[in-house]
């Protein structure tokens, strides 16, 4: 593991791994190029600057990014190719003849260094007064061709107006380098369309419909604009001067949860490679950080599971048995944030069929400001409960105005991986360097099926370990409690398991094939939703969708960069923490036990359930006024 | 549309000959797809936009293409500061250029033509259509095409909103397409991958104009105007300081005085040779020639006399890129502020000269580094301009003399 020295590689520097086709010949043969007298070949229609980087010859890039489509508008990847009258893309330039190519002639070098001093002229503001000082694209470009000053001047005065709107996504477009990845991002990505260039020329900016603030525009919040963007362009919305009060006041009784994903990423925060897991070590600084408790969100993901298990089984109960028309199937999941506001947006005459399950960050507020309330012997007045979250959208998730069930603001504060990183450095702490803690009980045992919620497919595992058992008596038949059809990232996944030699309560599903689906992202989910809209899911039973690529664990709170190795990488972590785990389904953890036992005596969906782990959705409609 | 065709009084050797509607399609037809291009090949038509494309060779790859669709798109946006050589070739020889459209689509093998409509030409809208209804009428356009089994063509027209950018090809194909007119990537080029995705052919109403007559009397007879590289006449848009202004039909090759002799211009300091866009020409250069080897253009020429302040021309012209910059490409967004930017300095007489060296530097930059033709030639009048007027401007303009540090 790398050690505190190896500090973050800028992305623009960070080796960069091309996935080979497995069959190159299969798409159209080879050509032979040459890139600065280095004679090559490479698949037809490869981009130079793929081609550069399989062969270790470094093109500085911006306006490019592995997740999406290719702009060719920051103009940075220039290059010279022999017999073409201007410079050439790189990242755009398919190669499909021999041709030559200088990827460093003083042409080339003098063009990269005015694009950056253009930039930089209308960048506004200092590195040192920002938040990413130090993981900004921009900043390590200049950094990579020796600015050491303003050739073209320097911006002194803001253009735009800081939009804090939104409840998760904070637009700062004085910093904005118009790369578009955001825009990208919205549109293609993620399909959701609320940012767009607006004006021409030097008046362009990435604005929204009519230049609305981003809380009255139809944004999910999912925050991937702000995982791809290069500069300090767009931000989460920070509440840690918030809970700093919060700790710093005796009074109060300051409670964290953690969920799965941030702790299988925050190391990348620390200059650590993408992959490896740091539970306990953020125990013990979350601690050191002066949090009162440090709970595991893990523990009300199992209680997600069963809250939600048990509503598929009873839906499946009303339409089989009962032929209750009223019940809609498939269930889809209901603790991607995101995903919730797409639904309401997009599709909100489709609100029924979500579950009306809560996600498992605002059960746990729920109980926390309940019944932990009550055996801690704390006024829930002086609770403070913050959520460490991969996502934006949990920001906006808490200020739900429904999400009070107990009478107080179930979750106070929605905290990203990024901003815990900053709060652990700004307590003089090193993460990696921590010891290893526990979780603080009762809330600290959890599952490795919570745990496998921070990838795609992690919630429909999870359930069906536990659906699978209660209907049939036996563990689902995969081998090492591995369902594989979950796993992995393709975009929507289908796959059912037969249910046979079922249980007596449950003897009315005997011989049901239980058909799932999963998908991640949004853009996949509303092929989902037209999949569903045009009848195709009849015979789906569940299904799960997440808002972000490759689930929580690509959430939009997540360490910058991203891209499909990272989210690789941390699905990794995890999968490989939830084998190291005792407890790997959620019944079986004995805290879940114990609450139905001693607090919500009437079981899963029961009447207390329903008042505190249970909400309703808003038909928002695309039409904002 | 009638009274336009009354007025008709215009001669020329080439575009402005005789020529009778309906004949090109009709020896188009007789010649079949082979000859035709072969006859764009011998002629050495360039595209007339200003970029000069060989004709032929667009034509051939997109003909060679595989596609089940293909398109033929005239771009019509006529947006060039000087230019209004389009407007005239559309009010008084819709004939030339629409025969022109129908006997590309029959060579590509394209079943749709487009004209995209420069949006302050909606007035041409109404005689255009009227235009292809009579065609229509007259089995020019529609199905089986004077009889031609399997030939059927139709054009529309598609009024653009106003944005100079969209006359760059894949901008007016983005801006068709119901996009941002924003230029595209390049490659893929439309030939290949263009309107909807399918091969198109964009080419300028002039081009197609000298189509119809190169089909009709020969690339041979076309090749006998103008210079070996610069083959067949050009439609000029003369405008500024001269007794006749106007569009003039001229062989390519002519030189710049004795243009300014024929327009009877007076006392000319500088000609601004292909727009706003285009280079600025000093009098010691008057003897270079108008053609793709020396002066190109495509048509506008913009005469200034011994009267007129070159910086303020400069500033002129750079106001309006910035105002027409489409703002997608960083050396053309900002770049052009930051020219803007130093004719202010050079103005309030604040300025080094290494200073304006570092923004010619840019100007160079600017012009292999955009994305598009736009950014690409912003720069040219910039970089001319001071070049060639550097006393006039650096050293006794105004408060410039006094100001100006070494």
């Amino acid at each position: 593991m790398s050690k505190r020295e190896n500090i973050r590689i800028p992305v623009s520097q960070q080796p960069f791994t091309v996935i080979q086709p497995e069959d190159t010949t299969t798409i159209g043969g080879t050509v032979s190029v040459q890139i600065n007298e280095k004679k090559i070949s490479v698949p037809l229609g490869m981009t130079i600057l793929e081609a550069c980087r399989q062969n270790q010859i470094h093109i500085p890039t911006l306006c490019h990014h592995p997740d999406l489509c290719i702009a060719g508008v920051c103009r940075i990847c220039v290059v010279d190719v022999e017999g073409m009258r201007t410079l050439q893309t790189a990242c755009s330039f398919p190669i499909t003849t021999p041709i030559k190519i200088h990827t460093s002639t003083p042409m080339v070098r003098k063009a990269r260094r005015h694009i950056i001093d253009l930039l930089l002229s209308e960048h506004y503001g200092e590195c040192y007064s920002c938040f990413r000082n130090g993981n900004c694209e921009l900043q390590s470009l200049a950094k990579e061709y020796g600015v050491d000053g303003y050739t073209f001047g320097h911006i002194d005065k803001p253009r735009y107006k800081v939009d804090h709107s939104s409840a998760a996504v904070v637009r700062d477009m004085s910093k904005c380098i118009l790369c578009k990845r955001c825009v990208r991002t919205c549109i293609d990505l993620q399909e959701v369309g609320v940012l767009e260039a607006i004006n021409r020329g030097h008046d362009t900016h990435i604005g929204t419909f009519l230049d609305k603030p981003l809380a009255d525009v139809i944004c999910i919040n999912c925050g991937q604009c702000i995982n791809r963007c290069p500069t300090a362009a767009l931000r989460a919305n920070d509440p840690s001067d918030e809970i700093w009060e919060a700790i710093d006041n005796p009074k109060k009784h300051v409670i964290i949860q953690t969920a799965p994903s941030p702790r299988a990423a925050i190391g990348e925060e620390f200059g650590i490679e993408a992959g490896h897991s740091f539970t306990g070590e953020l125990n013990t600084a979350l601690r050191r950080i002066g949090f009162d408790k440090v709970f595991d969100t893990n523990f009300t993901a199992d209680l997600t599971i069963m809250e939600e298990g048990t509503e598929l089984l009873n839906r499946l109960r009303k339409v089989i048995i009962d032929n209750d028309s009223s019940v809609k199937l498939p269930q889809f999941t209901s603790c991607s944030p995101g995903w919730i506001k797409f639904i309401e947006h997009f599709y909100p005459e489709y609100l029924d069929y979500l579950s009306t399950a809560k996600s498992p960050q605002q059960m746990f507020g729920a109980l926390m400001k309940t019944f932990y309330a009550k055996q801690a012997g704390i006024d829930p007045a002086d609770i403070v409960t913050v959520a460490l979250m991969p996502c934006s959208a949990k920001k906006f998730e808490c200020n739900r105005p429904e999400m009070k069930a107990s009478g107080f603001k179930d979750i106070d504060y929605g905290l990203t991986t990024r901003e815990m990183a900053k709060m652990i450095r700004e307590a003089g702490i090193y993460l990696p360097e921590m010891p290893k803690s526990n979780f603080d009980e009762p809330f600290g045992d959890a599952s490795g099926a919570g745990l496998i919620f921070g990838a795609t497919g992690g919630v429909m595992e999870a359930a069906l370990r536990t659906v699978y058992e209660i209907v049939t008596g036996r563990e689902v038949p995969f081998k090492n409690l591995a369902i594989e059809p979950c796993r992995g990232f393709a975009g929507v996944k289908q796959a059912s398991v037969k249910l046979d030699g079922c249980v007596e309560q449950y003897n009315f599903l005997e011989g049901v094939e239980l058909k799932f689906v999963v998908a991640h992202g949004t853009a996949n989910a509303k092929k989902v939703m037209e999949m569903l809209r045009k009848g195709e899911l009849s015979d789906v039973h569940f299904v799960e969708i997440m808002a972000c690529p490759g689930g929580c664990l690509g959430g939009g709170g997540q360490p910058i960069p991203t891209n499909a190795e990272i989210r690789r990488k941390r699905a990794q972590a995890i999968y490989a923490e939830d084998e190291s785990l005792p407890v790997r389904k959620s019944h079986e953890n004995p805290h879940i036990k114990y609450i139905y036992e001693n607090f919500l005596t009437e079981g899963p969906c029961g009447k207390l359930s329903h008042k505190l782990l249970h909400t309703h959705y808003t038909k928002r409609g695309k039409f904002i006024s | 549309m009638k009274s336009n065709v009354e007025t008709k009084k215009r001669s020329g050797p080439v575009v402005f000959s005789e020529y009778q509607r309906s004949e090109g399609i009709k020896k188009a037809l007789q010649l079949g797809r082979e000859n035709i291009l072969f006859e764009l090949k011998i002629s050495g038509l360039k595209g007339r936009g200003g970029a000069g494309f060989p004709t032929a060779t667009k034509w051939m790859l997109t003909a060679a293409a595989n596609a089940n669709k293909k398109f033929i798109v005239c771009n019509a946006d006529e947006g060039e500061p000087g230019t209004f050589k389009d407007r005239v070739l559309l009010l008084e020889y819709p004939e030339l250029v629409f025969d022109g459209i129908v006997i590309a689509g029959f060579t590509i093998g394209a079943a749709s033509g487009i004209i995209y409509l420069r949006g302050e030409y909606e007035y041409m809208l109404q005689p255009l259509e009227d235009y292809l209804a009579e065609m229509r009428k007259d089995n020019l356009l529609g199905k089986n095409i004077l009889g031609k089994e399997n030939f059927n063509f139709d054009i529309s027209i598609r009024l653009g909103s106003g944005a100079y950018v969209c006359g760059e090809e894949t901008a007016l194909i983005e801006s068709l397409e119901g996009f941002r007119g924003e230029p595209r990537n390049r490659p893929p080029y439309p030939v290949d991958t263009g309107y909807l995705g399918y091969p198109t052919v964009v080419n300028n109403v002039e081009t197609l104009a000298s189509v119809s007559h190169i089909v009709l009397k020969g690339g041979e007879w076309f090749k006998k105007h103008g210079t070996s590289k610069s083959t067949g006449s050009k439609l000029f848009s003369v405008s500024g300081d001269c007794e006749k202004p106007g569009v003039y039909e001229l062989p390519w090759g002519i030189k710049i005085k004795e243009l300014l002799e024929i327009v009877e211009a007076k006392n000319t300091k500088a000609v601004q040779v292909g727009g706003a866009s285009g280079t600025c020409i000093a009098k010691s250069q008057f003897d270079r020639i108008l053609g793709y080897e020396d002066a190109a253009t495509g048509g506008s020429i913009i005469i200034f006399n011994e009267n007129r302040d070159m910086l303020k021309v400069l500033k002129n012209f750079m106001e309006f890129f910035i105002e027409e910059s489409c703002g997608q490409c960083t050396p053309c967004r900002i770049g052009n502020i930051k020219l803007m930017e130093g004719i202010i300095k050079i103005e309030n007489g604040d300025f080094t000269f290494s200073y304006i060296n570092n923004l010619k530097e840019l100007g160079k930059t600017m012009q292999v580094a955009s994305k598009c033709g736009l950014g690409q030639s912003s720069p040219n009048s910039f970089i001319s301009i001071l070049e060639n007027f550097s006393e006039e401007i650096l050293h006794t303009n105004g408060k410039g003399k006094e100001n100006v540090k070494a």
